[in-house]
């Protein structure tokens, strides 16, 4: 019988990500209800180091697959080495994160394992000692909730900056193992060439603590810089909505919504933004939704915690202002 | 250069998403349906490298009647062929389910290159393409924004960004990618091209020509069970910040922000 909790850590050069913490953290009150152990499955050069100390998160096993060639993520690599490791320690749970690398994997991994997998969830609970996911459908317009059937293991990925990150307790390690895989160079197709880093110094949207986003109401791109300056002061990336995009005012990676990123942040600033339905799809998860609209009538009224009423050409500079007194 | 691109169907980006009387379906009677945005993408891309390296396109669509729409309209943009996999029996199925269909329908085509939206819109899965080409026993490469393919037809060198950074990433032919925005702009289709379409093939075939059991598919097939749909969790009604000028209710905003959602 299938047994056990399993999460995938992700690190990049070598510095564990912030999502794996999440999931760990989740990872961990599942195990309970569950009365299970926890593993986590480390892959990477030279990241062992780093194993212990999931044990201050929950862990109580980590499974480390060290290898030149797992340096950096590629779909083909990973799958393999995880779908070998799965096979032979047969899971209850596997649970990963639906960050950009974690959607790809996931998908690739369950296919490699004929198992269903629910994408993107923003909770998780055991019902009759199954895992039950609950996960935005329609960008957010709806909720549903997910089980599986004949399908093992359980597997589900986590969306970025929902799962709580636990208080870590210094006084617990966990079990560090070499995991056991091989690796033919021959099942490698993809190779990454090069990394472009963004030289904007700005966290990704779908990471972002905090993320102040323009819509058509900024009138031209040159206006952004009163966002960017109220972002720069308060620690935020500037998102955009599709009008915007669409215009060509801002790149197609700052677009929220249901054809852009879905976003998390704890605090959303929407300036200019209407609130058209497929917007609103993209950033209802945030904590503190704010909207700035002189148009009184603006559906994303409706979704905001604080809403003001009032040209954002005045409000936003105002803002910048105020904001200094509390930082 | 022969591609395939792979084509859903989903409720337009603006439609209101109502959940039946069985809290496990949406309603689907008012819906207006579109091709996935993302799918668009790779119909336009697929054109874009037809037009450099020749070849043929096949788009491949799966579902109810309906779907045909969506083919058509890939056909009238320039896409030369078109399979629409459907069956009553299809009805219900989840993603793993749809793929391996895909997949069957797929398998016997030349191709080089297949094309999926990096997820659809409506279930926001984005597990098929992986799926497909696991099946097929391929290289995936997710969310491109950018595809060069080699002269020789062998390799592509494509843009996947993630967080923070932007991977170029080279992988050999066949090859499935999924199309992300920011790839290109996809063309209208013209009248001389939405004229022509209509003589273009499009060839139906059910579970049986692919030569699958109906067994596997379906509401009854499904690994990932539905328990229940909801609407979204409601937001609790906001405040309307007051102020007798934008100044002062910048003021009251900050203070709250601070003081009350503590998130400055």
């Amino acid at each position: 019988m299938a047994q056990g909790v399993w999460t995938i850590a992700e690190q990049r050069e070598g510095e564990i990500r912030k999502i794996t913490y999440e999931l760990v953290s989740e990872g961990r009150r599942l195990a309970d209800a569950l009365g299970q152990e926890l593993t986590v499955v480390l892959l990477g050069s030279n990241v062992k180091d780093k194993a212990a100390e999931f044990g201050n998160y929950g862990a109580d096993k980590v499974l480390v697959a060290d290898d030149p060639r797992l340096e950096t993520y590629t779909t083909d690599a990973y799958v393999s080495v995880i779908s070998q490791l799965v096979k032979a320690n047969e899971p209850g749970i596997l649970i990963l994160g639906a960050s950009v690398q974690g959607k790809d994997l996931s998908a690739r991994l369950a296919a490699s394992l004929d198992v269903a997998m629910a994408q993107d969830c923003t909770a998780f609970a055991i019902e009759d000692g199954n895992l039950v996911a609950t996960r935005p459908i329609y960008a957010g317009k709806a909720y549903a909730k997910v089980t599986f059937e004949n399908s093992w293991p359980q597997m589900a990925a986590a969306r970025p900056k929902v799962m709580s990150i636990s208080e870590p307790d210094t006084s617990k390690s966990a079990e560090v193992m070499d995991a056991a895989f091989t690796l033919d160079d021959g099942d490698l197709k993809t190779k990454v060439v090069d990394v472009a880093k963004d030289e904007s110094g700005k966290v990704d949207l779908t990471e972002a603590d905090k993320i102040v986003s323009g819509g058509r109401g900024m009138k031209g791109p040159e206006n952004y810089k009163i966002l960017e300056d109220l972002a720069d002061l308060i620690g935020a990336s500037v998102g955009a909505s599709r009008s915007a995009v669409d215009a060509g005012w801002r790149p197609h990676s700052d677009q929220v919504g249901q054809t852009g990123k879905v976003v998390s942040p704890n605090l959303y600033v929407a300036c200019g933004i209407s609130g058209a339905i497929q917007h609103l799809a993209g950033m209802s998860t945030s904590k503190v939704i704010v909207a700035i609209n002189k148009d009184e009538d603006a559906p994303i009224f409706q979704k905001a915690d604080y809403g003001v009423v009032a040209d954002l050409f005045d409000v936003v500079p105002a803002l910048t202002e105020e904001v200094k007194k509390y930082l | 250069m022969n591609i395939i691109v792979c084509l859903k169907q989903v409720p337009d980006t603006e439609s209101q998403i109502k959940i039946g009387s069985d809290s496990k379906s949406v309603v689907t009677d008012d819906i207006k349906w579109v091709m996935n945005p993302y799918d668009e993408f790779g119909v336009e891309e697929a054109l874009r490298l037809k037009e450099k390296h020749g070849g043929e396109v096949t788009v491949v669509g799966l579902g109810p009647k309906r779907v045909t729409e969506s083919i058509r309209t890939a056909l009238a943009m320039g896409a030369d062929k078109g399979i629409l996999i459907t069956d009553d029996a299809l009805d219900g199925s989840d993603s793993l389910a749809n793929a391996k269909a895909i997949a069957a329908a797929v398998k016997d085509l030349e191709y080089d290159l297949i094309f999926t939206g990096q997820r659809g819109v409506d279930d926001d899965m984005g597990v098929v393409g992986a799926t497909v080409a696991e099946l097929l026993g391929i290289p995936q490469i997710s969310l491109i924004v950018k595809l060069e393919a080699a002269e020789d037809g062998k390799s592509v060198k494509v843009e996947r960004p993630i967080e923070g950074e932007t991977l170029v990433i080279e992988s050999t032919l066949p090859a499935l990618v999924t199309a992300q925005k920011g790839l290109n702009e996809p063309r209208y289709a013209s009248l001389p091209g939405i004229m022509k379409a209509k003589k273009k093939p499009l060839e139906e075939k059910s579970l049986a020509d692919l030569g699958l059991d109906s067994a596997g598919f379906g509401e009854g097939a499904r690994k990932l069970k539905i328990l229940e749909l909801t609407p979204p969790p409601a937001r609790d009604a906001g405040k309307i910040i007051e102020g007798e000028t934008p100044q002062e209710k910048a003021a009251n905003l900050a203070k709250l922000l601070h003081e009350e959602a503590k998130v400055l």
